[in-house]
């Protein structure tokens, strides 16, 4: 459909000026979504230094102020560094294909953007070496204790506002692509629901990335340029910090959901081959836990102390939240459910999503209820829900991604067996590593210690075990990448997934540089709602 | 792997009654009311996830392909799809009905029968008895030598309240509403007795309130828990219930203790004596909220140049003895510390008043206040 020789014609540049000034959007979504996993080494390494460290009690291996460093980039980088950036990553590659647009619609911006995270990255990593180490006050970077720190804290700052920059530009070029460049006959209800998801996470992003630039702003100049914003000692109110903070932190929990309730809503469907249950309250919901998302920061500071009422609406707004969620839920068991299922990686993973999500989401329900929270509030428990709904939910809806769309990019099929292995494998060690956490916070372990009492060590240590499978695990994940791109598992098929209706698997395999550089035939987008049962009709 | 296996806790055994994987036992109302409140949340949870996950594996077992299941491509059912709005709704707000009544029963903290002060500071943690008039700090017990295993070698064995014992426990007595007021000094810190369902922020600047009603005696056991910097792991809560009778003489034994700390109010001070001490009692009673160099904080005004400590002397004591809005009557502190502390503000922080306050003044001037 396309025509290949052209692709020749455009006098595209090779060696390391193709990244460099890469312009087009599958270069640099390939771009983001190598940085993302090198990223997502990177903090993996930090996590398995945790650990390590929490294997028993007693101080090991790092001193308490390095402990507190590798929490802190541990959960900046898995955050900022590679769960954000992967999304970004595959909206930029599946967008233009979804949507029938021949690029995204700002493509040097789009360069820009991805650029402004390498040196980013730097800024974090260099910060470990610096005098006084990297920032150390967690990645919430409550002030006084982040007033405390040293000039990594600074590095840190700069870090976020690159990041933050780098977010904003990205979330423009997708809000701007999605509602100018469809493809004619795909109204806004008719786009696919990833298209959606990304759309809502751009708002999201936009609305609240520049928050949290002004709240790091405020707290480097109460560092360095004698403000107080958030110093007491001024008249400043360190809880005031908290307030941006998880009014930025909370819609940031749902711009790491959205992105991987779209990739789901497209994987269940196809290898369920039946159409998604309910479109269009799929659509509602997102839009309404976008919306919700700006309601519920209180709840992550119900230990600060607040007025009983406030106490009540913000518990009563996260609860509300469990009603959209429950929506999606139940819309992926209800499209699978007399459907013709296939279990292969993509859908395994996709499935592992939505089981292990809802156990975040049921945790998530626990943390609500405020009075319960005060037992669980800082705690294990804290760490494994967001890691359920992190780990299980963003990062496996990633992995399912991968696996979903590889061989459309790359041409070539990766190694099946090993995806299962792959997808077990992780499966069976994340739940050794964060099942536990409950017990641990149940048991009043705080989070963010480096030693803690006897009673907590046995729970630790299979935690600690879970860690490191869970790592290995990775290397067979990469390993497959790797080999699929270097063809060794062979060819793909134009359609490697017969359930799959979407636009990108109208392009060829592998898609070409240049892809719907005149926008599909009205036919053909009529061909692929109507077995997506978005439209309705006969030829 | 001696590397690894070195120091294993099989070497040392947690206390007996240490919760290992469930909510430590409640031994107060609210702790009861939000165990109950758990168990109540996690069988609406579990019945819920047997529905949905029952669903969910069901259609993975049988509406598969490979047992030559055919895709039947219904969707969008209006009834369907309201109904699993409202009824997890409904549910919800069933939820909500006693958890909400939990929360005002928290908040209620009238009719304390005693009030606390706790102040958390890197890493320890102050506590002041408001009613009694004494104070004292309370520090990990902990030695080095059993956190620090850097080095090869078998450490030393662990206690078995490692890293939850400390040089001075809280001393509250049971079926008494106890009042905590938390502040800090420095950075975030939050005191939190699981036993007591107790968590409560401690943050500079603010003063905040929590309260719990033990109901029975012992010692239970918690921690800092909000990252606080280098020694957050190593900043624990202990607090010792005991009868209101066993209550009261510790009380009156701990206040003679601080008073023979106290010095003689009777003899005549020297200019060093007074101010070396009142340095000491600067640092450790007004530096949380007027600063270590007295440049104020917030709401806690500034005695650097201040008009109370450069004017009568008079009024500077009578304001430190009863106090004003934040600032509390001082009557936690001796004669001697009041007329060290008054004579250092007014030649130190930058004031250079040049007068002395001696302690009998200060005696004196509390017996009229009695009368």
């Amino acid at each position: 459909m396309n025509d290949h020789t052209h692709d020749s014609s455009h006098a595209t540049a090779h060696g390391w000026r193709r990244w460099l000034y890469a312009t087009n959007h599958k270069d640099i979504g390939t771009l983001y979504l190598c940085f993302a996993a090198a990223m997502f080494f990177t903090g993996g390494l930090m996590a398995l230094g945790i650990r390590l460290e929490l294997f028993q009690p007693g101080l090991q291996y790092w001193h308490p102020e390095f402990y507190n460093q590798l929490v802190t980039l541990h959960g900046v980088i898995m955050v900022f560094g590679a769960i954000m950036p992967a999304f970004t990553g595959l909206a930029n590659w599946m967008l233009p294909l979804m949507l029938g647009a021949p690029d995204m619609a700002f493509a040097r911006m789009n360069n820009w953007s991805f650029w402004l995270l390498p040196p980013a990255a730097a800024l974090l990593l260099i910060s470990l070496v610096v005098p006084g180490g990297a920032a150390a006050a967690g990645w919430t970077f409550y002030p006084p204790l982040s007033i405390q720190g040293g000039m990594g804290m600074d590095l840190a700052i700069f870090a976020i506002h690159l990041l933050g920059i780098s977010s904003i530009m990205g979330s423009i070029n997708i809000v701007v692509t999605v509602l100018n460049m469809r493809a004619p006959g795909m109204t806004l209800l008719k786009m696919p629901l990833f298209a959606w998801t990304s759309l809502i996470t751009a708002y999201l992003l936009i609305a609240v990335a520049p928050v949290l630039a002004g709240a790091v702003t405020m707290l480097l100049t109460d560092r360095h340029f004698g403000t107080h914003f958030f110093k007491a000692a001024g008249g400043g109110d360190p809880v005031l910090f908290q307030h941006i903070f998880w009014f930025f932190g909370h819609p940031e929990v749902y711009i790491m959901a959205l992105p991987a309730f779209g990739i789901v809503s497209q994987i269940i469907p196809t290898f369920a081959r039946k159409p998604l249950f309910g479109y269009v309250s799929m659509v509602y919901a997102t839009c309404a836990i976008g919306i919700l998302s700006f309601l519920v920061w209180g709840h992550h500071m119900f230990a600060v102390g607040m007025p009983a009422v406030t106490q009540l609406f913000f518990m009563f707004m996260t609860m509300l939240i469990a009603v959209p969620t429950g929506v999606k839920v139940f819309n992926w068991i209800a499209t699978m459910w007399q459907g013709s299922m296939s279990f292969e990686t993509p859908m395994l993973f996709a499935v592992g999503f939505v089981c292990l999500f809802t156990v975040g989401g049921f945790s998530g329900l626990v943390l609500s209820v405020a009075p319960v929270d005060t037992q669980m509030q800082d705690t294990y428990y804290v760490v494994a829900h967001f890691h359920y709904v992190l780990v299980a939910g963003a990062l496996f809806s990633l992995f399912g991604a991968v696996y979903y769309w590889l061989p459309k990019w790359s041409g070539n099929n990766y190694c099946e067996p090993l995806g299962k292995l792959h997808f077990w494998w992780s499966m069976i060690a994340f739940n050794i590593t964060f099942f536990p956490m409950h017990f641990l916070g149940l048991a009043g372990m705080p989070r963010r210690i480096p030693d803690y009492a006897l009673q907590f060590t046995h729970f630790n240590q299979l935690a600690t075990v879970g860690a490191l499978l869970f790592g290995l695990a990775q290397i067979l994940f990469i390993y497959n990448v790797v080999q699929c791109i270097r063809a060794r598992y062979g060819p793909a098929d134009e359609r490697p997934w017969d359930g799959a209706h979407t636009l990108e698997w109208d392009v060829p395999t592998p898609a070409p540089h240049h892809t719907w550089e005149s926008p599909p035939d009205i036919a053909l987008v009529r061909k692929g709602l109507r077995a997506q049962a978005l439209e309705h009709g006969h030829e | 792997m001696q590397q690894i296996m070195r120091g294993l806790p099989i070497l040392a055994v947690p206390a007996a009654n240490a919760a290992i994987w469930d909510f430590q036992p409640a031994v107060t109302p609210i702790a009861r009311d939000i165990s109950e409140l758990h168990v109540w949340l996690m069988i609406v949870i579990l019945s819920v996830a047997a529905i949905v996950f029952g669903a969910l594996f069901y259609a993975i077992l049988r509406h598969r392909r490979s047992l030559g299941h055919e895709a039947r491509p219904f969707h969008e059912n209006t009834t369907v799809e309201i109904a699993w709005t409202l009824i997890p709704a409904i549910i919800l707000a069933v939820m909500a009905w006693p958890a909400a009544r939990v929360v005002l029963a928290q908040k209620d903290n009238r009719g304390a029968e005693l009030t606390i002060k706790v102040t958390g500071m890197q890493w320890q943690w102050q506590y002041d008895y408001l009613d009694h008039g004494f104070g004292f700090k309370s520090r990990l017990a902990t030695e080095r030598a059993q956190i620090e295993n850097y080095s090869p070698g078998t450490p030393p064995r662990k206690s078995s309240t490692y890293l939850l014992e400390v040089n001075e426990p809280l001393v509250v007595p049971v079926n008494t509403k106890v009042r905590i007021l938390t502040t800090s000094q420095d950075v975030i810190h939050s005191w939190g007795v699981p036993a007591f369902a107790v968590k409560q922020d401690a943050i500079p600047g603010y003063i905040r309130d929590t309260w719990f009603r033990a109901e029975q005696t012992g010692t239970y056991r918690g921690q800092c828990v909000e990252l606080c910097g280098r020694d957050h792991a190593f900043m624990p809560v202990v607090v010792k219930v005991v009868s209101k009778d066993e209550f009261r003489s510790w009380a009156s034994a701990r206040q003679a203790r601080q008073q023979a700390e106290a010095g003689n109010p009777d003899r005549n001070w020297t200019r060093e004596e007074l101010l070396a001490r009142g340095e000491r009692v600067y640092a450790e009673n007004c530096a949380t909220c007027h600063q270590p160099h007295g440049e104020g904080l917030g709401p806690f005004p500034a005695l650097h140049g201040s008009k109370i400590v450069n004017g009568p002397i008079e009024a500077h004591l009578a304001i430190v003895l009863k106090g004003r809005n934040a600032m509390p009557a001082w009557t936690s502190l001796s004669e001697v510390d009041i007329a060290a502390v008054i004579s250092f503000e007014r030649n130190a922080l930058g004031n250079s008043r040049g007068d002395l306050l001696q302690p009998a003044v200060v005696k004196a001037a509390r017996q009229q206040e009695g009368k």
